[in-house]
């Protein structure tokens, strides 16, 4: 519309200019290997050359006992994580947010920085700290559970298969719990203050405050937040890597996708790398993340947006 | 205002429960960090006390400096972290500048085709990242983990920059092509010294995900020579792991440069994250 009321604009090179960069790397790096790790997945490596198959892989992938246990293995076990960091990891998060932006509250910024504080620090020394802490050779955990009494419960978690995968995602709750908490106080701080006088006018004060008024409004962030874990959850794999190994041992009890397409790709002790498996694995994590993203986007965002101001 | 809210067992029961959250949030932290000055019988007998100059022993420092090569993955890391945050920063304002000034068509199908990359993880694409690197003679190289960062960084910089570019005065800009100021002019000494704030904030989000990264690293730039400081420390950490003191050390020596960066940026981070810059 603009451009045919002024007719003669030269052409304008800059705005090519500005986005040129961007545009170059972003799709050079992300967007043709990820299109071409899905076509990949459709080839498959027959004496040194690379031959379609269509959907060989998949078949092999879902039909071949070898890879469908592992691949529904993993993908149980991945769910697993998930549904540990919805249900711990967001509600302590809203929980620690609601109680940090509780008006005048002292040494709120003292704890803000503190819990913070796992969220910047690497995979690598999350996994390890807690493998020492956890470990019975060093004997801190059954320490510490000896001080409220609950030594009995005690047990090398990480090394069990029937606790080593919830241990784990407890884990990475503890390390990711900052993100949920600023998100969420954000959007706590975010409420305009006439929306809280008018509830209290009306006598709705502390918690049934929280239920009524500032729960409804910040659930967008709500929102935000479970598609964000959803996508790191399904797409994670360093700090199984690191407590566990490629292998994800105890006997597989911790694998997860990530881990999974990391052994398909380059291969684990007598089990050859092939890239092709690989590809065909991705595609499933991406297959599985964008369906994902899609319900949030056209089913959780569109009846959400009613709530926002 | 009301008296309810600030009742007093209310604000104990709050400062009750952050404490104890606070505790648990640092407690593996300071854990490692106090005995990794500690001898390897001040380990193993009082793991929760601080060091006493009967536990004190720095040999857990001495072997990892005299191990592992950490000043040189320690410059690996650097290297990368600075290098992709600087391309992120500069490419995705450029971007942003050219989506959220101008009326051109396609524009929203641009911003749309850049928001892609903050939902789709680039890790699903290494299979062929790798091959790419392969072919173009990349691998073990920090060229190639630059450019795989450029490109993570560069989707939610260009979302979060042209929120705060849509922000900046029309007036300012248009009084500054009145006088006959070039586009580019505009735009490095008009618009970006304006976001430099949210140009912090991006650098946050940017700058934590690519220095703790494993998987790129690994898969990418193993070789001694590229190794950063995360994948070498997991690959010292797996060798020594019977080696307490040297693993605590190592550790420590970890978690302070980002813990002293992050005290003192903190401030910068938080308020970057509650300005709205992620609603």
């Amino acid at each position: 519309m603009a451009a045919e009321t002024r007719p003669k604009r030269p052409f304008r090179w800059h705005i090519g200019i500005f986005l040129a960069p961007a545009l170059l790397v972003y799709t050079a790096i992300m967007i043709l290997p990820l299109a071409g790790t899905l076509q990949l997945s459709l080839f498959r490596n027959i004496e040194q050359h690379q031959v379609f198959v269509g959907f060989e892989n998949f078949r092999t992938l879902f039909g071949d006992p070898n890879w469908s246990v592992n691949f529904w293995n993993a993908l149980r076990n991945n769910v697993w994580f998930f549904i540990i960091h919805m249900l711990v990891q967001n509600p302590i998060g809203v929980m620690l947010a609601a109680l940090l932006s509780s008006p005048r509250l002292r040494f709120a910024a003292f704890y803000r920085t503190a819990i913070f504080v796992p969220t910047i620090l690497s995979f690598v020394i999350v996994g390890f700290a807690w493998k020492l802490i956890l470990s019975p050779l060093w004997g801190v955990a059954p320490h510490l559970m000896d001080l409220v009494g609950l030594k009995s419960f005690f047990t090398p978690w990480l090394g069990k298969e029937q606790y080593a995968l919830t241990a784990l995602s407890l884990i990475s709750v503890w390390q990711f719990i900052g993100i949920p908490m600023m998100l969420i106080y954000a959007a706590l701080l975010s409420i305009p203050e006439e929306v809280i006088e008018a509830a209290e006018c009306d006598g709705i004060t502390g918690m049934s405050q929280f239920w009524k008024i500032k729960l409804p409004l910040i659930l967008p962030s709500i929102g935000i937040i479970s598609i964000l874990t959803f996508v790191g959850n399904f797409n994670a794999f360093d700090l199984i890597y690191t407590a566990q190994g490629a292998l994800a041992g105890p006997n597989y009890s911790t694998d997860i996708l990530g881990t999974f397409l990391y052994r398909a790709f380059f291969g684990f002790q007598l089990q050859v790398g092939d890239p092709n498996m690989g590809a065909a694995i991705a595609t499933m994590m991406f297959l599985i993340i964008l369906g994902g993203v899609c319900v949030y986007l056209f089913l959780v965002q569109t009846r959400l947006r009613r709530y926002q101001f | 205002m009301s008296t309810a809210t600030r009742s007093l067992p209310r604000t104990i029961g709050a400062h009750a429960i952050l404490l104890t959250y606070t505790v648990i949030a640092l407690f593996p932290v300071i854990l490692v960090i106090m005995n990794s000055f500690k001898s390897r019988a001040g380990i193993f007998s009082e793991p929760l006390t601080p060091p006493t100059p009967k536990t004190f022993d720095l040999i857990g420092y001495t072997t990892v400096i005299g191990q592992g090569d950490f000043i040189h993955y320690f410059q690996n890391s650097l290297v990368v972290t600075v290098a992709s945050l600087f391309f992120v920063l500069l490419f995705g304002a450029m971007a942003a500048f050219a989506l959220s000034e101008y009326r051109f068509r396609g524009n929203t199908l641009m911003g749309l085709y850049l928001a892609l990359g903050i939902m789709i993880p680039i890790r699903l694409g290494t299979v062929a990242i790798l091959q790419l690197m392969v072919a173009s003679g990349l691998v073990n190289t920090l060229t190639a983990l630059i450019l795989v960062y450029t490109a993570q960084g560069l989707p939610l910089a260009v979302f979060i920059l042209s929120e705060f570019m849509k922000q900046v005065s029309d007036d300012l800009k248009n009084a500054g092509r009145i006088d006959g100021l070039s586009e580019y002019t505009i735009f490095f000494r008009l618009v970006l010294p304006l976001v430099r704030p949210s140009m912090a904030t991006v650098a946050v989000f940017t700058m934590i995900p690519i220095w703790n990264d494993l998987w790129f690293p690994l898969i990418l730039a193993p070789s001694e020579e590229t190794k950063t400081v995360t994948l070498g420390a997991q690959l010292f950490l797996g060798q020594f792991v019977t080696n307490w003191n040297a693993i605590l050390a190592a550790l420590s020596l970890a978690i302070m440069p980002v813990l002293i960066l992050y005290v003192i940026f903190s401030r910068q981070l938080i308020r970057g994250i509650t300005s709205g810059a992620v609603k």
